[in-house]
Order: structure tokens, then sequence, then C-alpha cells
């Protein structure tokens, strides 16, 4: 086994984030001007990177697939935004914050990584308030908070259910901001298609596509920042933007990155049923709303064919023919478990034959009892986007009838493998956001996303990145003239060529719903291991025949967006086999990873900590070769690991 | 679902665009119309034609990416609602529907459907902030706001920049945007010290890009997909007169 050194710094768990800024390595302001800077990806860690390592002084080139940085897929997100403030005094401590991601995580995530992210969510709230973000607050005047999944306390601050926009909004302003004043220079409508590693082994720059031209254009830098968010689409069907895409991390992967614990995926339980073949995505329906509504389906088989059939509305079955399902099994924070513990609940209702809807894969989320309780008004100032934005899909009022949802995949908690300092294995290759695999364990807790992509980039890169840099001052500006960029931009157009070449008579699109049926079925939401190596073989011939069928018109040069979409689905074809052998190798029920051999008799995930607790980092080898597998181990010393349990506190 | 489509062609920035007719059947009426747009372009690609190109990303109408002028509507006829929210049960079976890119001088077209947005960018870029850099701010409920400020302030910050307001303007006037970003921070203590400096900054920035004035036909909030309020450009006018005079 390799031997992984995660560079976490020795000392009490809270004193180690202190006590590595007090000892890093900085870089002069005068020598900042020397350096350059490439961050690929404007959400929120990409964006709140690029703008604060603007501000410190470096060279920053940024770089987005939309048409502006304001548009990437952080922007999507609902709820909110988790910290320790403590201000409804409710008992929150950094430490209970901690204790609840890893724990949510189900004991998979690194603690180091975890505390620092508890402990530097408090300054986000001050950051983004002193931006202008416009928060939710009391009558008072100061900020409110709801609850989310998995914590017994209310730490979620939010704007409306466009937490993720606002947010997004305040990181944009301050990139604009850097923009303006020369330090960041940004590019947009750019795919990143390849890493630059030089001889010595550092990242030190892209092969990028401009969409609009069809040019391959190159772009060196003393350190480059992958912050280009998770890989939900490689099962066609998720709550991710159409461009959301897992190529760049993959070509980092193909150039030595190791690929970490690929086969956590967060299937999120609230999400608007799949309703037809030619649907595009999914949308998620805001965990917050859990906070109000109760999840349940008919108790009887009887009145399961007749709401089907429409012949009974669900508001017209008695309270005691209804099963409350997740608050008969986990009473202690009945609907409020987390994501994953949930969508398995609504997953093993509907296999029982209790799901509702045409398809009966949807179970009922309803908000009569709070209307009651609360009137329509406060619901309705509460989650009014969100029941209209269901109301706009479904043609269905919730404010009259249950909504109906169903689990989706969400979020990847796997991703590249970096250490402490957010950097990967490869040295100047730093990774933050979804894209990193760093602090969610197997299960991410709700209204972490944000937290950690700012955290990662306001808070943690600017200084890990200058602790790298600090020796590379004498180094001048990177050439792009080399034969490592030479060589990455020949790789990059071949496989354009070789896909145009192709010719054949099958979509991307209906390659592409074929690869997700076999992953959603197989690497879903329960896995086991004559499945996952079915997947395999699937998934092997499925890519032979991409290369054999798939049709991409057109040219290369200037907007082409079947050839986008191709690339993406070439490194989609490649990267679901890496999930599916994750997966397979994974012997355990963790988070998001459910291995049907492995459960309860209470039909609960079963861990296995003596064989597995340790990151899975894969490590590519040749495209015929069967990856690596280098372990990180786990260590937890400042949590008492145990058997998550959500039914007493 | 059958349906006849005039879509807008137009190879690049300077080729002449025309309409083109096209069929599409068999549309589910639970199809959003992006959907239905998909469809005809995986049967375009099916026959190896090129794909109509059009601009789209979340499809949950919030990234503000997607712009389609449809029978004579900025994202179509319902409203409140951006172009991937829209199904195609608001449509007729058999209805005629005509898709063209947004229309403005500073939005040109690039390609089909898509145009260039990144004046948006730059009137920001003049101003559309507050020049707090990270670290070194007050703990957060430092600064009280009254709820309804911060309501007000959040109401303007729904923005998705999506041009609407602008293709929906016969001037072609960015003003409705300018004034949601400048009221958002008017309403804040956060934006006042700066306040003067940007909304001079954002407004020449606007006129310097070729957007046109604001004649008070209120209809780009008409068309807004997120309901911004014309009162923002009230409130817009007065800070621009209060800067001006001091």
């Amino acid at each position: 086994m390799t031997k992984i050194d995660s560079k976490i710094p020795a000392g009490p768990l809270a004193e180690k984030w202190t006590h590595y800024k007090e000892h890093q390595n900085l870089v002069n302001p005068a020598n900042k001007r020397k350096i350059d800077i490439i961050v690929i990806g404007t959400g929120l860690a990409g964006g709140a990177a690029a703008a604060s390592l603007g501000e410190l002084g470096f060279n920053v080139k940024v770089f987005c697939i939309q048409d502006s940085p304001r548009r990437a897929h952080s922007i999507a997100a609902q709820g909110g935004i988790n910290a320790a403030k403590n201000y409804p005094n409710d008992g929150d401590t950094v430490y209970r914050l901690f204790y609840d991601t890893i724990k949510g995580g189900d004991y998979r995530a690194r603690e180091a990584n975890v505390y620092r992210l508890a402990e530097v969510s408090n300054n986000i709230i001050d950051q983004c308030v002193a931006q202008g973000v416009p928060f939710a607050r009391e009558y008072s005047g100061y900020l409110a908070n709801r609850s989310f999944g998995g914590a017994l306390v209310s730490r979620t601050f939010y704007a409306r259910g466009q937490t993720g926009q606002q947010l997004l909004l305040g990181a944009y302003g301050a990139l604009s901001k850097e923009i303006k004043r020369g330090s960041v220079k940004l590019y947009t409508r750019r795919e990143m298609l390849d890493l630059v590693v030089t001889g010595e082994g550092k990242a030190r720059g892209v092969i990028v596509r401009n969409l609009f031209t069809g040019e391959i254009e190159r772009y060196g830098a003393h350190a480059v920042l992958l912050a280009t968010g998770g890989y939900g689409n490689v099962y066609f069907l998720s709550t991710n933007a159409m461009t959301s895409n897992g190529s760049a991390a993959w070509r980092a992967y193909k150039r030595g990155a190791w690929f970490a614990n690929p086969c956590y995926v967060q299937i999120h339980p609230t999400c608007i049923p799949v309703h037809g073949s030619y649907q595009s995505k999914l949308t998620l329906m805001s965990e917050s709303l859990r906070n109000d509504g109760r999840i349940w389906v008919p108790k009887n088989k009887e009145d399961i064919e007749k709401v089907r059939s429409g012949a009974l509305k669900p508001k017209d079955i008695p309270e005691e023919n209804r099963d409350y399902y997740l608050e008969r099994r986990y009473p202690a924070f009945g609907n409020l478990v987390p994501r994953d513990v949930a969508s398995r609940a609504a997953k093993e209702r509907c296999d029982a034959g209790y799901g509702v809807g045409n398809t009966g894969l949807a179970v009922y989320l309803d908000f009569k009892d709070a209307i009651d309780r609360l009137g329509k008004e406060v619901i309705k100032a509460r989650y009014g986007n969100l029941f209209d934005m269901y109301e706009r899909i479904v043609d269905d009022n919730p404010y009259e009838t249950p909504m109906m949802i169903y689990p989706a995949i969400h979020y990847s908690m796997g991703g590249l493998w970096v250490d402490y300092e957010l950097q990967s294995n490869i040295p100047g290759l730093f990774v933050g956001g979804e894209a990193n695999f760093s602090d969610h364990g197997a299960n991410r807790l709700g209204a972490s996303a944000l937290m950690q992509g700012l955290s990662d980039g306001y808070f943690v890169l600017p200084y890990t990145m200058q602790n790298y840099l600090a020796d590379q001052i004498t180094v001048g500006a990177i050439p792009t003239n080399t034969p490592e960029f030479d060589a990455a931009e020949k790789a990059v157009k071949d496989r354009i060529q070789k896909l145009m070449s192709v010719n054949g008579t099958e979509t991307v699109d209906a390659l592409h719903k074929r690869l997700g049926l076999i992953m959603w079925d197989h690497v879903g939401m329960a896995r086991n291991k004559e499945g996952l190596e079915k997947a395999i073989k699937d998934i092997q011939a499925l890519r032979k025949e991409f290369w054999e069928k798939v049709r991409v018109p057109g040219s290369p040069d200037g907007i082409n967006i079947e050839l986008e979409k191709a690339l993406r689905l070439a490194d989609f074809l490649e990267l679901g086999e890496l999930m599916a052998r994750d997966a397979l190798h994974r012997e355990e029920s963790a988070g998001g990873h459910f291995r049907e051999e492995f459960q309860t008799p209470e039909g609960e995930a079963l861990r296995n900590d003596k064989d597995y607790m340790y990151v899975g980092a894969w490590e590519y080898t040749g495209d015929d070769k069967e990856p690596k597998l280098n372990k990180e181990e786990l260590k937890y010393e400042n949590i008492e690991v145990k058997t998550r349990n959500y039914k007493t506190a | 679902m059958d349906l006849k489509l005039k879509i807008w062609r137009q190879a690049g920035p300077t080729a002449k665009g025309q309409f083109v007719d096209y069929d599409v059947h068999n549309i589910s009426s639970d199809a959003s119309f992006l959907e239905m747009i998909d469809i005809l372009n995986d049967e375009l690609v099916e026959k190896g034609e090129d794909p109509v190109a059009f601009d789209h990303d979340c499809r949950e109408g919030i990234c503000g990416m997607c712009s389609m002028f449809i029978n004579g509507h900025p994202h179509g006829p319902e409203k409140a609602t951006t172009t991937c929210q829209l199904h195609m049960r608001k449509f007729k079976d058999g209805e005629t529907i005509t898709v063209e890119p947004w229309r403005a001088k500073p939005f040109p077209v690039i390609k089909d459907l898509i145009v260039d947005r990144s004046a948006f960018d730059e009137i920001i870029q003049a101003g559309g902030y507050t020049s707090a850099t990270t670290g070194g701010v007050p703990d957060a409920n430092a600064i009280p706001i009254n709820k309804e400020n911060a309501e007000l302030a959040m109401d303007a910050a729904a923005c998705i920049g999506c041009g609407a307001c602008v293709a929906a303007c016969k001037n072609a006037s960015a003003m409705l945007f300018v004034s949601a970003k400048v009221s958002q921070f008017a309403l804040l203590p956060q934006g006042k010290v700066e306040a003067k400096d940007r909304v001079k900054e954002m407004v020449a920035k606007m006129d310097e890009l070729g957007f046109g004035n604001c004649t008070n036909t209120y209809a780009c909030e008409a068309e807004c997909p997120k309901e911004i309020s014309i009162t923002n450009i009230a409130r817009l006018n007065r800070q621009f007169i209060g800067a001006k005079l001091g």
C-alpha cells in the first residue's frame, strides 16, 4: 500500500489550522505580481478563490464554460448554508458542526479538514453579509436560521429558496471588482480539455477549447486550481446543469491525479419524479421543505391502486391510513434525517409496492399540517418560489394537494484526491469545491455544499496556494511553447478528430441515456456485487459502441454542441466504470454507498470499519489496464466512531 | 402535440439570418419548451443537419442562460417564467410558434438563438458590488437590517441577468437590470458607502455600451421572469440625481 501523506498539521484538532497559518510560507506583495494562477470554474469555490487571490495581488486567469461567471451551477442551490454561529442560542458550537458533518458523512471524511470547515463557517457568513448578500432576517433586523437534515440545531442561513444564487452573485461581485482592477482576467465559453504537467511533475497549465471559435488554446501558470463541480451527469438525469461535467477532473486523473471515492454520490430524496423519456434533467425541491413538509405513503395497498389511477385523492385518505415512514422509523430526527437515509427509505416503500404517482415511483411531501398550523401566508413566505416552480413543472398546486417527490442524483462526494492544503498528488494542482473529495465523507449534509465551496474559495486556498507558490517567485513566466504543451494540445486535437471521423448513426444523447440507465440500475441507490460486475461489462461494451457509432455532425471549427457533448460523454464512459469498480471493491455500506449484501436486519447501512475505514484513491495506469488503488487511512482521534443513529437523539 | 416552428437560423455573427420552418410531432404536453427543441435537434442530427444553437444550462429558471424570444415575448407568453420552465401545455396542438434570439444592438447574435450578453458583465464590473475584500469584516449580526428593507433588497437581487428586459424594450434599455443591482445596495447599509460612485459608473457604462433610454412603457417589468419591479427604476433615478447633485 502506498503511504499517503495528507499533510495534516500536528497539534490538537482545534489548533491545527491556526498553527498551519502561523507557520506557512507567504509571498511578499511585490512578488505576487510575478505569479500566475489559473482557475477553472467560477462557481462558489472557483469564483471566491479567483477573487480572493486577485485581491492578494496574484495574476489570475479564470475560465468558465458559460457566457458569464454568474451562471455557474452553484446558482441553483436553494436551501441554505450552514455555520456554527449559534445565533439562535440552541447549543451549536464549531465542534458540534464538525461532529454532525463527520457523522453525517458516515465516518468516511478526514477529521482535520472537516474541523477547519466548521471553524471558518462563521467567517463565510460575515463575508457574505459585508458583500450585501440579502439573507433572511427576523423582525429584529438580525439574521434568521432554519434547520436542515442531520442536525438538532438551526444553523442554516438562507436567502428565500435562492441561497446559492445570492452567494454566487456575492462571489461574482467580488470577482467583477477584481476584473475591473485588472488582477483577474476572465475567459468565458471555454472548456478545459487537458491539464499540462511538466517533466518535473508539476501542473503548469491547461488546454482549453474556445466554444465559440472552436480554437484550441493553451495557457500556462505557476499553479492550477480546478473548481469544476461534480460528475452527477454521468447518470444523464440529475439535478446538475446541462453543461456540468466530469471532464476537467477526469483529464487530471489521466495525467496522474488520484480520483478518490468515486462511488460516493448523493441521491437527493426530494426531487420531482421522472415523467418521460424525452426528459433532459431532474429538478430538486429544496431540503428546507422537510422543515414543514411531512413525508408519507398510503398504509393500505387498496388505497395505492386508487390514488395511482386518480380515483382517490391523497387528501381524502384519513390520518390512520397514512404511513409517515420517516417519523415511524426515525423518531428523533423524523423528516429531517440525512439525505441518504431519506432516499433509501423512499426506495424501500416504493419497492414494497407503496409508491404513488402513475409510475409508482413517488412519495408524498405534504404541507397540510403546516398550513393548518401556521397559515398559508407563512408557508408561502418560506417556500413560495419552490411551490411556484413545482406547479410550473407538474401543473399541480402543492398548497391544495401534496407534492410528489422521488430521489434523484444530486451531488458527488467523491472527486479528485487532495491533501490538507487542497492540493492533489500532482504538485501545483489544487482542487476546490465539489470537484474534490475532501469534506463530506460518504454523504453530504444539506446546506454544507455552499459552506464548503466558499470555505475552500475564500478562506483555505488563498492561504494554501500561497504556501506552495512561495518558492516559485524566481521561476519566471511559464512558457507554453514547450514539448509538454505541444503534446497535450495534439492529444486534444486528435481526440476531437477521432470523434468527428466516427460518423456513425447514434446521437450523443441516445448513448448517454443508455449509460445513465446502467448507472442508475446498478451504481445507484442500492448496489450489489453481481450488478456492479454487470455494470462494468455493460459500460465497456457501450464505450466500444460509442467510438463506433456516435454521430457528431458539422465541423470542430466554431460552435458545435454535439461535439462538446460527445467529448464529455467519452469521459463519462470511463469515469462510470471507475465508479462501478470503486463500488464493487468497497464491501460495506457507508452513506450514499449502499451495498445490499451489507445491511442490518432493519435495513440500515452496515459499515465495515475494520477493513474499509480509508479513502480509496484510484491511480490511472493506462487505458487498458486496471487502475491502482491507494488507501489513505482515516483516523478518528476527536470523535467516537459509532453506528449512525437517527432514531434517538 | 404537433407543432409548426419558425426558428431564426443564422450561421454566424456577420452572416445573414432567416426563419426556417420545422414540423415536430408527438410532443408531450408535459415536455418543457427546451425539451421540445431537444427533440427537434435530435431529428436534425440524425439527418446530418446542424442542430439549432441556443443557450441554456440549469433548466430550473435560475442561471439566466436561456433566452428565446417566443411568439413576440422574451421567454414566451407565460408570466414570470423563463424559457426553460415554460411547458408545452401552454400551447395549442397544431399551433405555429415563432422563435427568435434577443434583438438588441448591445446583444449581437452569435449563432441562431445565441446572443452575446457580455455587456451585462461589463456593467456589473463598473460597480455592481461592495468593495469588501476577503477577511477583516465585522460579525454578520453587527449590521442589523430592518426586515422590510432586507426583503425589498432580496426582491431586487432576484434578477437572473437574462436580458429579457432589454429584449422587451423598444429602446433596448437596460434600466431594469441596472436598477435592480443599484437598488439592492441602496437598500442595505453595506451598499451606502459606495452608493454615489456605483450609480454614476454603472449608468455611464450602460450608456457607453449602447443601451437605450427608458421611456416608461413598463414592457420590461411585464416580461421579467423574476418580476423585478419598475419601482427599482424610480429608485435608480433618485439615486442618480442625488449622486450628480452632490
